[in-house]
């Protein structure tokens, strides 16, 4: 450590480097600005190459290829101040270079839908803390009548983790508050950005009880003007049995479709206006019947987009 | 007419600042004659610096600001070279702080990054900075803590050469640029990891497609399959941001005075956190004299691009008594600010509307491609339709085998061409002179012409959309290794730009020599080079300082997104 320290003493502070003794001894007195009379300066860099000064090939092929040095295993400055002090402050420029800790609470959708047969209210939204790669992640979503009664309303908590530049593993647990029975799932998917910007999650569900289901969703955000966007989503809903006590029928169980004009007032807060349509398809379609539900529901929406 | 009411507005405006702000140091005050003489510039063998905090406005923005000695910007450091100087910081806030001397060649241990170099300033502390002042020039000083230099920690350092000046003025102006916004930047970083477009209010819409604005629907598409945006000029633009001069933006309208006739020599820095600039006087052409605070062959221009950190030194010789205005343009053509150079104060030149914003095109995806006739040449659907044949060509494994091609790597470069003789992005095609890199030339031969004796290639890499930052594809906090090189070596760096960003790199305790044609005794010489889109370049470095070293993007929010490495300078025989 201590010939580390004096090496950095004469390196660092008592030999002025080959460029300041150029500066110091070659400097012309310049009064104006002509200078097309320049001679060759001497070579001042003891370990300079005697042919310095001549022209340099830049291509890259001819230059030669040593060998990079070792890499310290010292830091320079642990020679110099108390290096449990040093540690702690490398630590902390290290996470402050990259490493740092980020958050997002996103509710997508805080909506009112007005169609026949009684108005609902709707919300979507997830919430993420962590890194660039790892985080952890909620998602929320459901529905309920403006009267009282909850329809559905889902909870997952999820591992996400950055598997290339567009996508993230999406992997964890959902639990379903309504419909009743409740019901909880293993949950994994996928979701990111496909190419053209299309906002894309699939998500695979195994139950409790054994039934297995797969959710497609899509969005694109389609600028009208910088503020004014554009939203046509997509949901398909696909179930591999029938479930009759959630009234899910196998195979495409469900589809939704909507679209949504957002004002970007700021990023982050965002009222719209849209249209929603529903459709229950096939099994599902005949248990919603029998409950004595329409099997589509068209809805007017009005809501707000806002996140911090 | 409108400039008079203009005036008279911002001169109302600028005196609110003025009792808002405390008062500016008196080289950055509007109005000033220059800075022969000036009262309180400080110099000398003992100078005493306090970092505080205060509140800062200008136009209608205001907030919370980190100031140095009460003021934003800092006081000017006026040295001479040769001398000692002894700097005493005192940090009176309630978190660390730090000061980095942006240029100066200093020992490790006085160069101000915490982690790196010293432990940083704990609150109460004083820290005494000690080294010779070896070289002359225009420089600056930052802090490297806290992104406080994001909230208004910098100044100006200008040293007087012990020999006379080979650069001939009559009169000399600090110009120093920044971006002021009151948003903390962990704020900015935060909403930019959110939404990587969050600050970009000029993306391409429908609207605009629909007035034939910007790109035809099939480039449109094109870029769309690759996920890129043709706007993505700049991370945090003038959405959020005031741009200043000398802490003044522009209704406070910074004035210096000038003698019609007189050749007048700006010192102009970029002290932004997050912005580089377009420079240019309309009116009155400018000769380069110095970069970096190296002294460069005399070269006339009308317009350049200032990276974040670079100096440029400029004479102008105004020959009327009118004001002419100095604008400072962000490259993403978000805003600007007007400083007027007047025969005397109260005067008001002209605010120029904003230029279109330009588009990213194929160069500065890193496709090489011949020139194309007319403005289209830059995104032309001829080209772009000879990419989307092969969209996996944006990131090619083979273009950099050692590349870790994870998350954080969104694209590489396939053809990335030395861009150095290239005009700046967005100033492709103004009518008038636009500096290269390749048009600066050292004045003084080089000392050091030696060939490298390897060379090392370094890729900057990004993923926009999830706002990550990186050199090879790995961040400082992923455990990267530091970047070893012997004490006296010489080494080739070459920097290969992988995103479509402009990136001005600095290297602490360094100049290296920009590899621009074959004149290597008269590269220029340079602490920080701004590395354009898709493109690369090469420097000649010779590793002789010492210690261990930050090596970083200038962009205050990619440093601290990871694009950022430890340069190790150790004897052979003490690294092994």
């Amino acid at each position: 450590m201590m010939r580390v320290a004096a090496i950095l003493m004469l390196g660092g502070l008592l030999t002025p480097p080959a460029w300041s003794q150029t500066m110091d001894h070659s400097h012309m007195d310049h009064r104006q600005m002509n200078h097309g009379a320049h001679t060759a300066q001497p070579a001042v860099d003891p370990s300079a190459d005697p042919h310095a000064g001549h022209v340099m090939p830049a291509a890259a092929a001819s230059m030669p290829a040593a060998a990079p040095p070792p890499i310290p295993t010292d830091h320079a400055a642990d020679a110099l101040y108390d290096p449990a002090v040093m540690a702690r402050a490398r630590a902390a420029m290290i996470r402050e270079n990259g490493g740092m800790t980020f958050s997002q609470l996103m509710v997508d959708r805080a909506e009112y839908r007005a169609h026949k047969g009684g108005d609902r209210y709707h919300w979507e939204g997830e919430g993420w803390i962590g890194g660039d790669i790892n985080r952890l992640a909620i998602k929320s979503e459901g529905e309920g009548a403006v009267d009282g009664a909850l329809h559905r309303a889902e909870l997952q908590a999820l591992y996400s983790r950055a598997i290339d530049p567009w996508w993230n593993l999406i992997a964890g647990v959902r639990h379903d508050i309504r419909p009743q029975p409740q019901r909880s799932y293993a949950a994994i998917g996928i979701e990111g950005l496909a190419p053209y910007w299309f906002e894309v999650e699939a998500q695979a569900f195994l139950s409790d009880r054994g039934d297995a289901h797969l959710r497609i969703e899509g969005s694109y955000d389609q600028r009208i003007t910088q503020r004014l966007i554009l939203q046509p989503a997509a949901e398909l809903n696909v179930a591999a049995q029938d479930v009759p006590e959630l009234g899910i029928g196998a195979g495409l169980s469900d589809v939704e479709l909507g679209l949504r004009l957002r004002y970007e007032l700021a990023r982050e807060f965002a009222p719209y206006v849209g249209i929603n349509w529903e459709r229950r398809v096939g099994d599902s379609a005949r248990f919603a019947r029998a409950a004595g539900e329409g099997a589509s529901t068209t809805s007017l929406v009005m809501g707000l987009r806002f996140w911090f | 007419m409108i400039d008079l009411s203009l005036d008279r507005r911002s001169l109302f405006r600028g005196a609110a600042a003025l009792t808002l702000a405390g008062a500016f140091p008196a080289w950055a005050r509007s109005g000033t004659a220059g800075l022969h003489p000036a009262p309180g510039i400080l110099s000398g063998e003992d100078i005493a610096l306090t970092v505080g905090e205060t509140h800062f406005r200008t136009g209608g923005r205001s907030g919370h600001a980190i100031t140095v000695n009460g003021t934003l910007p800092a006081p000017l450091i006026r040295l001479k070279q040769g001398q000692m100087v002894r700097l005493s910081v005192t940090n009176s806030l309630a978190e660390d702080t730090s000061i980095h001397w942006h240029g100066l060649i200093v020992p490790f241990q006085m160069d101000g990054v915490p982690g790196v170099s010293f432990p940083g300033i704990r609150p109460g502390e004083t820290f005494r900075y000690e080294f010779p002042v070896r070289q002359a020039g225009t420089y600056w000083y930052h802090s490297h803590s806290g992104m406080q230099e994001a909230m208004g920690h910098y100044g100006p350092i200008v040293i007087d050469p012990a020999a006379a000046d080979p650069v001939a003025y009559d009169r000399e102006h600090v110009v120093l640029l920044s971006d002021w916004t009151p948003v903390h930047p962990h704020r900015l970083l935060q909403r930019l990891k959110q939404m990587g477009g969050y600050y970009n209010m000029q993306r391409q819409t429908l609207s605009g497609l629909l007035a034939g604005k910007d790109q035809s629907l099939e480039e449109r598409l094109d870029w769309g399959a690759m996920r890129m945006d043709p706007t993505d000029l700049s991370d945090v633009t003038g959405a959020t941001y005031s741009y200043l001069v000398n802490g003044h933006g522009t209704p406070e309208n910074w004035t210096g005075l000038f003698q019609p006739g007189e050749r007048v020599r700006l010192r102009i820095i970029n002290a932004s956190a997050m912005t580089n600039f377009n420079v240019r006087l309309p009116g009155l052409p400018m000769r380069v004299v110095q970069c970096d605070g190296q002294n460069v062959r005399p070269v006339d221009t009308d317009e350049f691009q200032i990276g974040i950190a670079e100096t440029y030194d400029v004479i102008v010789q105004p020959t009327e008594p009118r004001p002419y205005g100095l604008i400072a343009e962000a490259i993403d053509r978000s805003g600007l600010v007007r400083a007027t150079l007047a025969p005397r104060a109260g005067m008001a030149a002209p605010v120029p509307p904003l230029r279109p914003r330009p588009l990213l095109g194929m160069k500065d995806m890193g496709m090489a491609m011949p020139a194309m006739p007319g403005d289209h040449g830059a995104h032309g659907s001829g080209a772009a339709h000879a990419m989307s044949g092969h969209s996996m060509s944006m990131r090619d494994p083979s273009v950099a085998p050692a590349l870790p091609l994870g998350p954080g790597v969104a694209t590489l470069s396939p053809m990335p061409m030395d861009r150095t003789a290239d005009r700046p992005t967005g100033l492709e095609h103004v009518a008038h002179r636009v500096l290269t890199y390749a048009d600066l030339r050292a004045l003084e031969p080089n000392a050091d012409t030696r060939a490298p004796s390897r060379t090392l290639d370094i890729h900057l890499t990004a993923n926009m959309e999830r706002y990550m930052w990186s050199f090879d594809g790995v961040k400082l906090s992923d455990g990267a290794d530091p970047i070893p090189f012997r004490h006296g070596e010489r080494v080739r760096v070459t920097l290969i730009n992988d995103t479509m960003m402009p990136h001005p790199i600095h290297i602490h305790g360094h100049f290296f020599e920009l590899v621009t044609g074959e004149d290597a005794a008269h590269f220029p010489r340079k602490h920080t080079v701004n590395v354009l889109p898709g493109g690369k370049l090469s420097f000649d470095l010779t590793a002789d300082a010492i210690g261990d070293w930050a090596f970083h993007c200038h962009m205050l929010l990619h440093m601290h997104a990871g694009m950022m490495r430890i340069v190790t300078v150790r004897h052979e025989e003490a690294a092994a």
